[in-house]
Protein backbone atom coordinates (compact mmCIF):
# COMPACT_ATOMS: atom_id res chain seq x y z
CA UNK A 1 0.00 0.00 0.00
CA UNK A 2 1.76 3.38 -1.10
CA UNK A 3 2.06 5.54 2.41
CA UNK A 4 0.52 8.60 2.37
CA UNK A 5 3.26 11.23 3.02
CA UNK A 6 2.60 14.88 5.25
CA UNK A 7 5.06 16.55 2.73
CA UNK A 8 7.16 16.04 -0.28
CA UNK A 9 10.31 13.76 -0.22
CA UNK A 10 13.83 15.88 0.44
CA UNK A 11 15.88 15.03 -2.33
CA UNK A 12 12.60 15.47 -4.62
CA UNK A 13 12.81 19.39 -3.27
CA UNK A 14 16.72 19.59 -3.94
CA UNK A 15 16.39 18.07 -7.19
CA UNK A 16 13.77 21.01 -8.55
CA UNK A 17 15.32 23.79 -6.12
CA UNK A 18 18.98 23.52 -7.07
CA UNK A 19 18.52 24.40 -11.38
CA UNK A 20 16.54 27.64 -10.23
CA UNK A 21 19.12 28.27 -7.75
CA UNK A 22 21.56 27.74 -10.20
CA UNK A 23 20.14 29.98 -13.14
CA UNK A 24 19.87 32.81 -10.94
CA UNK A 25 23.49 32.64 -10.11
CA UNK A 26 24.22 32.55 -13.81
CA UNK A 27 21.67 35.58 -14.53
CA UNK A 28 23.95 38.66 -13.97
CA UNK A 29 26.14 37.34 -16.53
CA UNK A 30 23.48 37.01 -18.74
CA UNK A 31 21.10 40.27 -18.30
CA UNK A 32 22.65 44.06 -17.69
CA UNK A 33 23.27 45.42 -15.00
CA UNK A 34 19.64 47.42 -14.46
CA UNK A 35 17.67 43.75 -14.81
CA UNK A 36 20.47 42.39 -12.12
CA UNK A 37 19.02 45.46 -9.88
CA UNK A 38 15.82 44.45 -10.80
CA UNK A 39 15.97 40.83 -9.87
CA UNK A 40 17.26 42.10 -6.22
CA UNK A 41 14.21 44.11 -6.18
CA UNK A 42 12.25 41.09 -6.96
CA UNK A 43 14.05 38.79 -4.11
CA UNK A 44 13.84 41.52 -1.81
CA UNK A 45 10.22 41.54 -1.92
CA UNK A 46 9.89 37.57 -2.48
CA UNK A 47 11.58 36.79 0.98
CA UNK A 48 8.62 40.21 2.12
CA UNK A 49 5.61 37.80 0.45
CA UNK A 50 7.27 34.60 1.57
CA UNK A 51 6.61 35.59 5.56
CA UNK A 52 3.64 37.35 4.43
CA UNK A 53 2.10 33.88 3.17
CA UNK A 54 3.11 32.46 6.52
CA UNK A 55 -0.20 34.29 7.95
CA UNK A 56 -2.24 34.40 4.70
CA UNK A 57 -1.71 30.84 3.22
CA UNK A 58 -0.77 29.04 5.65
CA UNK A 59 -2.60 30.24 9.25
CA UNK A 60 -5.32 32.12 6.64
CA UNK A 61 -5.14 35.74 8.45
CA UNK A 62 -4.77 38.67 6.29
CA UNK A 63 -2.64 41.32 7.17
CA UNK A 64 -2.72 44.94 5.46
CA UNK A 65 -0.11 46.02 8.25
CA UNK A 66 2.74 44.03 6.77
CA UNK A 67 4.43 47.82 5.72
CA UNK A 68 5.11 48.08 9.73
CA UNK A 69 7.81 45.11 9.65
CA UNK A 70 9.11 45.88 6.30
CA UNK A 71 9.51 50.03 7.24
CA UNK A 72 10.71 48.85 10.82
CA UNK A 73 13.47 46.91 9.30
CA UNK A 74 14.41 49.39 6.64
CA UNK A 75 14.62 52.27 9.35
CA UNK A 76 16.67 50.15 11.73
CA UNK A 77 18.87 49.46 9.59
CA UNK A 78 18.97 53.71 8.44
CA UNK A 79 19.28 54.27 12.09
CA UNK A 80 22.19 51.51 12.46
CA UNK A 81 23.99 53.47 9.66
CA UNK A 82 23.04 57.10 10.44
CA UNK A 83 23.81 57.12 14.19
CA UNK A 84 25.97 54.30 15.09
CA UNK A 85 27.98 54.45 12.26
CA UNK A 86 27.74 51.16 11.82
CA UNK A 87 28.92 49.50 8.42
CA UNK A 88 28.84 45.91 8.66
CA UNK A 89 25.53 44.63 6.59
CA UNK A 90 25.25 41.46 9.18
CA UNK A 91 25.13 43.73 12.01
CA UNK A 92 22.71 46.20 10.37
CA UNK A 93 20.34 43.07 9.42
CA UNK A 94 20.25 41.53 12.99
CA UNK A 95 19.52 45.12 14.34
CA UNK A 96 16.69 45.15 11.61
CA UNK A 97 15.46 41.39 12.66
CA UNK A 98 15.28 42.65 16.83
CA UNK A 99 13.58 45.67 16.01
CA UNK A 100 10.96 43.69 13.67
CA UNK A 101 10.71 40.89 16.21
CA UNK A 102 9.85 43.26 19.62
CA UNK A 103 7.24 45.32 17.07
CA UNK A 104 5.83 42.46 15.70
CA UNK A 105 5.30 40.37 18.80
CA UNK A 106 3.76 43.53 20.64
CA UNK A 107 1.88 44.16 17.24
CA UNK A 108 0.73 40.22 16.84
CA UNK A 109 -0.09 40.27 20.50
CA UNK A 110 -2.79 42.44 20.27
CA UNK A 111 -3.74 41.11 16.78
CA UNK A 112 -4.35 37.52 16.99
CA UNK A 113 -6.94 37.81 19.09
CA UNK A 114 -9.13 38.89 16.77
CA UNK A 115 -9.64 36.96 13.20
CA UNK A 116 -10.78 37.71 9.57
CA UNK A 117 -11.47 41.31 8.84
CA UNK A 118 -11.09 42.87 12.82
CA UNK A 119 -7.62 41.02 12.31
CA UNK A 120 -6.97 43.07 8.66
CA UNK A 121 -8.27 45.86 9.79
CA UNK A 122 -6.18 46.03 14.11
CA UNK A 123 -2.91 45.27 11.74
CA UNK A 124 -3.76 47.81 9.23
CA UNK A 125 -4.68 50.68 12.01
CA UNK A 126 -1.45 49.39 13.69
CA UNK A 127 0.85 49.79 10.94
CA UNK A 128 -0.45 52.80 10.54
CA UNK A 129 0.77 54.23 13.88
CA UNK A 130 4.41 53.65 12.84
CA UNK A 131 3.60 55.37 9.69
CA UNK A 132 2.64 58.68 11.26
CA UNK A 133 4.75 58.46 14.11
CA UNK A 134 8.01 58.08 11.21
CA UNK A 135 5.74 61.01 9.19
CA UNK A 136 5.84 63.50 12.52
CA UNK A 137 8.83 62.54 13.88
CA UNK A 138 10.81 64.49 11.57
CA UNK A 139 13.53 65.08 13.78
CA UNK A 140 14.29 61.18 14.05
CA UNK A 141 13.22 60.13 10.82
CA UNK A 142 13.64 62.37 8.29
CA UNK A 143 9.59 63.11 7.79
CA UNK A 144 8.86 63.09 4.07
CA UNK A 145 12.63 63.03 3.16
CA UNK A 146 13.55 59.98 5.04
CA UNK A 147 16.60 58.75 6.03
CA UNK A 148 19.29 57.90 2.96
CA UNK A 149 21.74 54.94 3.21
CA UNK A 150 24.08 55.17 0.63
CA UNK A 151 25.46 52.26 -0.83
CA UNK A 152 29.29 53.50 0.03
CA UNK A 153 28.06 53.25 4.03
CA UNK A 154 27.47 49.83 3.96
CA UNK A 155 29.70 46.96 3.89
CA UNK A 156 29.25 42.70 3.34
CA UNK A 157 30.94 39.79 5.03
CA UNK A 158 32.02 41.81 7.90
CA UNK A 159 33.51 44.92 5.75
CA UNK A 160 35.26 42.48 3.31
CA UNK A 161 33.62 44.01 0.39
CA UNK A 162 32.75 47.65 0.55
CA UNK A 163 31.70 50.38 -2.25
CA UNK A 164 33.99 52.38 -2.02
CA UNK A 165 35.75 54.38 -5.03
CA UNK A 166 35.11 54.09 -8.82
CA UNK A 167 33.19 51.56 -10.54
CA UNK A 168 31.54 51.29 -7.11
CA UNK A 169 27.75 51.27 -8.20
CA UNK A 170 28.36 48.24 -10.63
CA UNK A 171 30.14 46.32 -7.95
CA UNK A 172 27.67 46.61 -5.76
CA UNK A 173 25.13 45.63 -7.58
CA UNK A 174 26.95 42.77 -8.44
CA UNK A 175 28.35 41.66 -4.98
CA UNK A 176 24.50 42.54 -3.48
CA UNK A 177 22.52 40.68 -5.99
CA UNK A 178 24.27 37.59 -4.77
CA UNK A 179 24.79 38.73 -0.99
CA UNK A 180 20.62 38.92 -1.43
CA UNK A 181 20.32 35.44 -3.38
CA UNK A 182 22.07 33.98 -0.77
CA UNK A 183 19.98 35.55 2.50
CA UNK A 184 16.36 34.57 -0.30
CA UNK A 185 18.07 30.87 -0.68
CA UNK A 186 18.46 30.58 3.52
CA UNK A 187 15.23 32.32 4.01
CA UNK A 188 12.84 29.65 1.57
CA UNK A 189 15.26 27.02 2.86
CA UNK A 190 14.13 28.08 6.75
CA UNK A 191 10.11 28.75 5.57
CA UNK A 192 10.11 25.52 3.83
CA UNK A 193 10.97 23.63 6.99
CA UNK A 194 9.13 25.86 9.18
CA UNK A 195 5.72 25.25 6.79
CA UNK A 196 6.57 21.54 6.91
CA UNK A 197 7.23 21.22 10.15
CA UNK A 198 4.66 19.91 13.18
CA UNK A 199 3.93 23.76 13.84
CA UNK A 200 3.46 24.34 9.91
CA UNK A 201 0.77 21.41 9.90
CA UNK A 202 -0.64 22.70 13.01
CA UNK A 203 -0.93 26.14 11.06
CA UNK A 204 -2.48 24.77 8.54
CA UNK A 205 -5.23 22.93 10.69
CA UNK A 206 -6.18 26.66 12.61
CA UNK A 207 -6.82 28.12 8.89
CA UNK A 208 -8.51 25.46 8.49
CA UNK A 209 -10.93 25.11 11.23
CA UNK A 210 -9.53 26.82 14.32
CA UNK A 211 -12.14 25.28 16.77
CA UNK A 212 -11.74 21.76 15.46
CA UNK A 213 -7.68 22.50 16.32
CA UNK A 214 -8.39 23.46 19.79
CA UNK A 215 -10.04 20.06 20.44
CA UNK A 216 -6.97 18.40 19.32
CA UNK A 217 -5.10 20.35 21.59
CA UNK A 218 -3.34 23.06 20.21
CA UNK A 219 -3.06 26.67 21.22
CA UNK A 220 -4.68 28.59 18.88
CA UNK A 221 -3.94 32.09 20.11
CA UNK A 222 -0.36 31.16 20.93
CA UNK A 223 0.41 29.37 17.49
CA UNK A 224 -1.09 32.38 15.50
CA UNK A 225 0.92 35.06 17.46
CA UNK A 226 4.43 32.86 17.01
CA UNK A 227 3.33 32.82 13.38
CA UNK A 228 2.81 36.81 13.15
CA UNK A 229 6.08 36.93 15.05
CA UNK A 230 7.97 34.73 12.47
CA UNK A 231 5.84 36.60 9.56
CA UNK A 232 7.14 39.83 10.79
CA UNK A 233 10.63 38.73 11.00
CA UNK A 234 11.07 37.86 7.61
CA UNK A 235 8.91 41.04 6.10
CA UNK A 236 11.67 43.00 8.18
CA UNK A 237 14.71 41.28 6.94
CA UNK A 238 13.26 41.95 3.64
CA UNK A 239 13.24 45.91 4.56
CA UNK A 240 16.60 45.71 5.67
CA UNK A 241 18.16 43.87 2.59
CA UNK A 242 15.85 46.59 0.77
CA UNK A 243 17.31 50.13 1.82
CA UNK A 244 21.01 49.91 0.82
CA UNK A 245 19.58 49.11 -2.41
CA UNK A 246 17.50 51.73 -2.57
CA UNK A 247 19.62 54.24 -1.16
CA UNK A 248 16.70 55.70 1.29
CA UNK A 249 13.80 54.93 3.45
CA UNK A 250 10.54 57.22 3.20
CA UNK A 251 7.22 56.84 5.23
CA UNK A 252 6.01 56.00 1.98
CA UNK A 253 7.05 52.08 2.82
CA UNK A 254 5.31 52.52 6.02
CA UNK A 255 2.03 53.46 4.28
CA UNK A 256 -0.78 51.27 4.04
CA UNK A 257 -0.45 50.54 0.44
CA UNK A 258 2.71 49.34 0.33
CA UNK A 259 0.89 46.86 2.67
CA UNK A 260 -1.50 46.39 0.02
CA UNK A 261 1.29 45.69 -2.88
CA UNK A 262 2.53 42.73 -0.17
CA UNK A 263 -0.64 40.95 -0.33
CA UNK A 264 -0.79 41.91 -4.01
CA UNK A 265 2.20 40.09 -5.17
CA UNK A 266 1.20 36.80 -2.79
CA UNK A 267 -1.81 36.67 -4.42
CA UNK A 268 -0.59 37.36 -8.01
CA UNK A 269 1.89 33.78 -7.23
CA UNK A 270 -1.03 32.27 -5.36
CA UNK A 271 -0.77 32.05 -2.03
CA UNK A 272 -2.02 28.09 -1.71
CA UNK A 273 1.29 26.97 -2.59
CA UNK A 274 4.73 27.59 -1.11
CA UNK A 275 6.35 29.51 -4.04
CA UNK A 276 3.34 31.34 -5.36
CA UNK A 277 4.62 34.39 -3.45
CA UNK A 278 8.48 33.76 -4.99
CA UNK A 279 7.04 33.93 -8.38
CA UNK A 280 4.08 36.64 -7.27
CA UNK A 281 6.99 39.13 -5.68
CA UNK A 282 9.54 38.73 -8.71
CA UNK A 283 6.60 39.04 -11.06
CA UNK A 284 5.04 42.29 -9.54
CA UNK A 285 7.95 43.99 -9.41
CA UNK A 286 8.55 43.46 -12.98
CA UNK A 287 4.95 44.27 -13.42
CA UNK A 288 4.99 47.82 -11.36
CA UNK A 289 8.30 49.05 -12.98
CA UNK A 290 7.33 48.80 -16.42
CA UNK A 291 4.04 49.85 -15.85
CA UNK A 292 5.30 53.35 -13.62
CA UNK A 293 7.74 53.95 -17.04
CA UNK A 294 5.14 53.40 -19.42
CA UNK A 295 2.32 54.80 -17.92
CA UNK A 296 1.31 57.81 -15.41
CA UNK A 297 -1.79 55.68 -14.85
CA UNK A 298 0.19 52.68 -13.50
CA UNK A 299 -2.03 52.76 -10.77
CA UNK A 300 -4.98 52.04 -13.09
CA UNK A 301 -2.86 49.31 -14.56
CA UNK A 302 -2.36 47.68 -11.70
CA UNK A 303 -5.99 47.70 -10.80
CA UNK A 304 -6.96 45.95 -13.97
CA UNK A 305 -3.87 43.57 -13.41
CA UNK A 306 -5.41 42.27 -10.30
CA UNK A 307 -9.00 42.34 -11.11
CA UNK A 308 -8.39 39.65 -14.16
CA UNK A 309 -6.27 37.84 -11.70
CA UNK A 310 -8.81 37.21 -9.24
CA UNK A 311 -11.36 36.95 -11.75
CA UNK A 312 -9.16 34.61 -14.42
CA UNK A 313 -6.71 33.27 -12.35
CA UNK A 314 -8.28 32.89 -8.61
CA UNK A 315 -5.56 30.44 -7.92
CA UNK A 316 -2.37 32.70 -9.21
CA UNK A 317 0.27 32.26 -11.36
CA UNK A 318 1.84 28.78 -9.67
CA UNK A 319 -1.34 27.66 -8.50
CA UNK A 320 -3.16 27.68 -12.02
CA UNK A 321 -0.10 26.28 -13.62
CA UNK A 322 -0.12 23.60 -11.10
CA UNK A 323 -3.50 23.04 -11.96
CA UNK A 324 -2.69 23.24 -16.31
CA UNK A 325 0.24 20.36 -15.11
CA UNK A 326 -2.42 18.06 -13.16
CA UNK A 327 -4.57 17.89 -16.24
CA UNK A 328 -1.49 17.24 -18.71
CA UNK A 329 -0.39 14.58 -16.16
CA UNK A 330 -3.94 12.75 -15.97
CA UNK A 331 -4.23 12.87 -19.95
CA UNK B 1 -15.02 6.99 41.94
CA UNK B 2 -16.32 7.97 38.69
CA UNK B 3 -14.23 9.34 35.61
CA UNK B 4 -16.48 12.39 35.63
CA UNK B 5 -18.98 13.83 37.53
CA UNK B 6 -21.70 16.90 36.83
CA UNK B 7 -22.67 18.63 40.02
CA UNK B 8 -25.99 21.07 39.41
CA UNK B 9 -24.45 21.83 36.38
CA UNK B 10 -26.95 24.34 34.06
CA UNK B 11 -26.65 25.92 30.89
CA UNK B 12 -29.55 28.42 30.30
CA UNK B 13 -29.84 30.16 26.55
CA UNK B 14 -32.38 32.52 27.65
CA UNK B 15 -35.39 31.51 28.96
CA UNK B 16 -33.99 27.93 27.43
CA UNK B 17 -32.79 26.20 29.93
CA UNK B 18 -30.48 23.74 27.73
CA UNK B 19 -28.63 21.80 30.69
CA UNK B 20 -30.83 22.26 33.93
CA UNK B 21 -28.94 20.81 37.34
CA UNK B 22 -27.77 17.40 35.69
CA UNK B 23 -26.34 15.46 37.88
CA UNK B 24 -24.50 13.13 35.91
CA UNK B 25 -21.79 10.54 36.49
CA UNK B 26 -20.17 8.17 34.07
CA UNK B 27 -17.79 5.03 35.69
CA UNK B 28 -14.70 4.20 34.12
CA UNK B 29 -14.57 1.91 30.71
CA UNK B 30 -18.39 2.69 30.56
CA UNK B 31 -19.96 3.25 26.87
CA UNK B 32 -22.90 5.41 27.55
CA UNK B 33 -25.63 6.65 25.60
CA UNK B 34 -27.23 9.78 25.48
CA UNK B 35 -30.50 10.29 24.19
CA UNK B 36 -33.78 12.62 24.11
CA UNK B 37 -35.91 14.38 21.56
CA UNK B 38 -34.66 17.38 19.70
CA UNK B 39 -33.53 20.22 22.01
CA UNK B 40 -32.99 17.73 24.91
CA UNK B 41 -30.30 19.25 25.94
CA UNK B 42 -27.87 16.45 24.96
CA UNK B 43 -25.12 18.08 22.68
CA UNK B 44 -25.19 21.03 25.20
CA UNK B 45 -24.24 19.20 27.68
CA UNK B 46 -21.56 17.25 25.91
CA UNK B 47 -20.66 21.10 24.99
CA UNK B 48 -20.47 22.54 28.43
CA UNK B 49 -18.32 19.63 29.48
CA UNK B 50 -15.80 19.61 26.52
CA UNK B 51 -15.34 23.26 27.41
CA UNK B 52 -17.11 24.44 24.12
CA UNK B 53 -19.81 26.54 26.18
CA UNK B 54 -19.27 28.28 29.69
CA UNK B 55 -21.80 26.68 32.31
CA UNK B 56 -23.93 29.04 34.17
CA UNK B 57 -23.28 27.02 37.26
CA UNK B 58 -22.41 24.06 38.57
CA UNK B 59 -18.49 22.06 38.53
CA UNK B 60 -17.54 19.49 36.52
CA UNK B 61 -15.19 16.71 38.32
CA UNK B 62 -12.93 15.10 36.07
CA UNK B 63 -10.45 11.86 37.49
CA UNK B 64 -11.28 13.82 41.25
CA UNK B 65 -10.01 17.27 39.99
CA UNK B 66 -12.59 20.14 39.19
CA UNK B 67 -12.07 21.18 35.40
CA UNK B 68 -14.88 23.75 35.55
CA UNK B 69 -12.65 26.84 34.76
CA UNK B 70 -10.31 24.86 32.08
CA UNK B 71 -10.18 25.91 28.66
CA UNK B 72 -11.17 23.85 25.96
CA UNK B 73 -6.67 22.67 25.08
CA UNK B 74 -6.49 22.09 29.11
CA UNK B 75 -9.33 19.53 29.16
CA UNK B 76 -7.66 17.79 25.83
CA UNK B 77 -4.27 17.40 27.54
CA UNK B 78 -6.33 15.92 31.03
CA UNK B 79 -8.01 13.42 28.63
CA UNK B 80 -11.37 14.84 27.20
CA UNK B 81 -12.15 14.26 23.30
CA UNK B 82 -14.91 14.66 21.30
CA UNK B 83 -16.11 14.17 17.76
CA UNK B 84 -19.39 16.36 16.66
CA UNK B 85 -22.95 16.72 15.66
CA UNK B 86 -21.74 17.70 12.34
CA UNK B 87 -18.53 16.70 10.97
CA UNK B 88 -15.41 19.04 12.18
CA UNK B 89 -12.32 17.97 10.20
CA UNK B 90 -9.68 19.42 8.53
CA UNK B 91 -11.27 19.41 4.97
CA UNK B 92 -7.94 20.61 2.66
CA UNK B 93 -5.32 17.97 5.12
CA UNK B 94 -5.42 14.64 4.06
CA UNK B 95 -6.90 12.04 6.20
CA UNK B 96 -3.03 10.44 7.06
CA UNK B 97 -2.59 14.57 7.87
CA UNK B 98 -5.29 15.06 9.93
CA UNK B 99 -4.34 12.21 12.21
CA UNK B 100 -1.02 12.49 12.37
CA UNK B 101 -1.46 16.24 13.65
CA UNK B 102 -3.43 14.79 16.31
CA UNK B 103 -1.17 12.71 17.16
CA UNK B 104 1.89 15.37 17.48
CA UNK B 105 -0.39 17.35 19.52
CA UNK B 106 -0.84 14.74 22.14
CA UNK B 107 2.89 13.92 21.96
CA UNK B 108 3.49 17.94 22.68
CA UNK B 109 5.27 18.24 19.07
CA UNK B 110 3.03 20.57 17.38
CA UNK B 111 5.33 23.88 18.65
CA UNK B 112 8.53 22.24 17.01
CA UNK B 113 9.06 24.17 13.94
CA UNK B 114 12.49 22.80 12.72
CA UNK B 115 11.60 19.35 12.13
CA UNK B 116 10.00 18.08 9.32
CA UNK B 117 6.83 16.12 10.16
CA UNK B 118 7.29 13.81 7.66
CA UNK B 119 10.28 12.66 9.08
CA UNK B 120 8.62 11.67 12.12
CA UNK B 121 8.59 7.49 11.71
CA UNK B 122 6.58 6.66 15.15
CA UNK B 123 4.05 9.14 14.36
CA UNK B 124 3.96 8.00 10.62
CA UNK B 125 3.26 4.22 11.33
CA UNK B 126 0.48 5.09 14.36
CA UNK B 127 -1.43 7.25 12.06
CA UNK B 128 -1.19 4.70 9.79
CA UNK B 129 -2.25 2.18 12.07
CA UNK B 130 -5.45 4.25 13.33
CA UNK B 131 -6.53 4.87 9.91
CA UNK B 132 -6.68 0.82 9.02
CA UNK B 133 -8.73 0.57 12.56
CA UNK B 134 -11.18 2.85 11.39
CA UNK B 135 -11.05 1.35 7.43
CA UNK B 136 -9.84 4.36 6.39
CA UNK B 137 -6.05 3.22 5.42
CA UNK B 138 -7.00 3.23 1.46
CA UNK B 139 -7.99 7.49 1.87
CA UNK B 140 -5.16 8.27 3.43
CA UNK B 141 -3.97 10.54 0.73
CA UNK B 142 -7.02 12.01 0.19
CA UNK B 143 -8.10 15.55 1.66
CA UNK B 144 -11.04 15.44 4.16
CA UNK B 145 -13.63 17.39 2.13
CA UNK B 146 -13.30 14.43 -0.60
CA UNK B 147 -14.41 11.92 1.92
CA UNK B 148 -18.03 10.25 1.57
CA UNK B 149 -20.24 11.82 4.20
CA UNK B 150 -19.42 8.34 6.55
CA UNK B 151 -15.88 8.31 6.05
CA UNK B 152 -15.89 11.64 7.32
CA UNK B 153 -18.04 10.86 10.45
CA UNK B 154 -15.37 7.92 10.93
CA UNK B 155 -12.13 10.69 10.66
CA UNK B 156 -13.99 12.71 13.24
CA UNK B 157 -13.92 9.97 15.31
CA UNK B 158 -10.34 8.64 14.73
CA UNK B 159 -9.16 12.61 15.08
CA UNK B 160 -10.34 12.43 18.37
CA UNK B 161 -9.21 8.96 19.63
CA UNK B 162 -5.77 9.64 18.18
CA UNK B 163 -5.63 12.06 21.04
CA UNK B 164 -6.17 9.19 23.63
CA UNK B 165 -8.60 10.44 25.52
CA UNK B 166 -9.39 8.41 28.83
CA UNK B 167 -12.71 10.13 27.79
CA UNK B 168 -14.49 10.10 24.75
CA UNK B 169 -17.55 12.03 23.36
CA UNK B 170 -19.24 11.41 20.53
CA UNK B 171 -21.96 13.44 19.11
CA UNK B 172 -23.93 11.24 16.37
CA UNK B 173 -21.46 9.37 14.33
CA UNK B 174 -23.48 8.16 12.00
CA UNK B 175 -25.93 11.20 11.97
CA UNK B 176 -26.17 11.94 8.09
CA UNK B 177 -24.82 8.29 6.82
CA UNK B 178 -27.26 5.37 5.25
CA UNK B 179 -28.51 2.57 7.09
CA UNK B 180 -25.98 0.07 6.02
CA UNK B 181 -23.16 2.27 6.65
CA UNK B 182 -24.03 2.75 10.12
CA UNK B 183 -23.98 -0.41 11.36
CA UNK B 184 -20.39 -0.76 10.18
CA UNK B 185 -19.33 2.66 11.65
CA UNK B 186 -20.42 1.63 15.17
CA UNK B 187 -19.09 -1.65 14.74
CA UNK B 188 -15.79 -0.06 14.18
CA UNK B 189 -16.22 2.50 16.71
CA UNK B 190 -17.40 0.04 19.39
CA UNK B 191 -14.63 -2.56 18.72
CA UNK B 192 -11.95 0.65 19.10
CA UNK B 193 -12.97 1.97 21.55
CA UNK B 194 -14.05 -1.10 23.82
CA UNK B 195 -10.57 -2.52 22.84
CA UNK B 196 -8.59 0.59 23.99
CA UNK B 197 -10.84 0.68 26.91
CA UNK B 198 -11.54 3.90 26.63
CA UNK B 199 -14.88 5.37 28.45
CA UNK B 200 -17.22 6.36 25.84
CA UNK B 201 -20.00 8.87 25.73
CA UNK B 202 -22.23 8.52 22.92
CA UNK B 203 -25.04 10.76 21.59
CA UNK B 204 -27.66 8.89 19.39
CA UNK B 205 -30.80 8.86 17.94
CA UNK B 206 -31.03 5.75 16.78
CA UNK B 207 -32.73 3.46 19.53
CA UNK B 208 -31.35 0.07 17.50
CA UNK B 209 -28.08 1.19 17.77
CA UNK B 210 -28.48 2.65 21.50
CA UNK B 211 -29.57 -1.11 22.68
CA UNK B 212 -27.23 -2.85 21.00
CA UNK B 213 -23.52 -0.92 21.98
CA UNK B 214 -24.53 1.06 25.56
CA UNK B 215 -23.78 -0.25 28.99
CA UNK B 216 -26.14 1.95 30.14
CA UNK B 217 -28.37 5.16 28.69
CA UNK B 218 -29.06 8.31 30.03
CA UNK B 219 -32.71 9.68 28.91
CA UNK B 220 -32.67 13.70 28.93
CA UNK B 221 -35.53 15.87 28.56
CA UNK B 222 -35.71 19.53 28.70
CA UNK B 223 -32.30 20.13 29.58
CA UNK B 224 -32.67 17.72 32.60
CA UNK B 225 -32.03 13.87 33.28
CA UNK B 226 -35.44 11.86 32.61
CA UNK B 227 -34.23 8.56 33.28
CA UNK B 228 -31.02 6.45 33.28
CA UNK B 229 -30.52 2.51 33.73
CA UNK B 230 -29.39 -0.95 31.38
CA UNK B 231 -30.55 -0.84 28.09
CA UNK B 232 -33.28 -3.53 29.39
CA UNK B 233 -34.60 -1.25 32.43
CA UNK B 234 -34.63 1.93 29.75
CA UNK B 235 -36.44 -0.48 27.33
CA UNK B 236 -39.25 -1.53 30.46
CA UNK B 237 -39.55 2.42 31.05
CA UNK B 238 -42.89 3.87 29.91
CA UNK B 239 -41.73 7.21 30.38
CA UNK B 240 -38.84 7.36 28.29
CA UNK B 241 -41.37 5.63 25.43
CA UNK B 242 -43.37 7.97 25.97
CA UNK B 243 -41.19 10.52 25.91
CA UNK B 244 -39.07 9.19 22.87
CA UNK B 245 -41.80 7.44 21.02
CA UNK B 246 -45.10 9.78 22.31
CA UNK B 247 -46.54 5.69 22.54
CA UNK B 248 -46.05 3.44 25.33
CA UNK B 249 -46.56 -0.34 26.07
CA UNK B 250 -44.27 -3.20 27.09
CA UNK B 251 -42.72 -3.82 23.07
CA UNK B 252 -43.04 0.06 22.57
CA UNK B 253 -39.42 0.33 21.31
CA UNK B 254 -39.85 -2.94 19.35
CA UNK B 255 -43.09 -1.61 17.29
CA UNK B 256 -43.05 -1.38 13.89
CA UNK B 257 -45.79 1.13 13.73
Amino acid sequence: MPAARLGPSLPMVLAAAAPVIVAFALLPRIVDLYQTELLIYGLTFAIAALGFNLLLGYTGLLSFGHSAYFGMGAYTVAFIVRDLHVQSMELCILGGLLSTLVLSALFGYVCVRHTRIFFSILALALSQVVWSLAYKFFWVTGGTDGIRVPRTGVTLLAGLIDFKGSGSYQKFVYSYYYYVLVLFVVAAAVMWVIVHSPFGKALQAIRDNETRAGFVGIRVRRYRWIAFVISGCFTGLAGALWVPLNGLTTPEILYWPFSGEIVFMTVLGGFRTFTGPIVGAIAFNYLKVYAVASSQYWQLVLGCVLVVLVMVLPTGIVGTLARLAGKLRRR
Amino acid sequence: MALLQTVDLKRYFGETRAVDNVNLAIEEREFVSLVGPNGAGKTSLINVISALLAPESGKIIFKGEDITHLSVTQRVKAGIARSFQIVNVFDDLTAFDNVALAIFSREGKTARLGTLAHLDGDVIREADGILEQFGLAAKRGDNGRDLAQGERKLLDVALAYALKPKLLFLDEPTSGVSTRDKGQIMDTIASVVRGEGITAVIVEHDMDVVFKYSDRIVVMAQGAILAQGTPDEIRKNEQVAMTLLGTSGPDAFTRKD
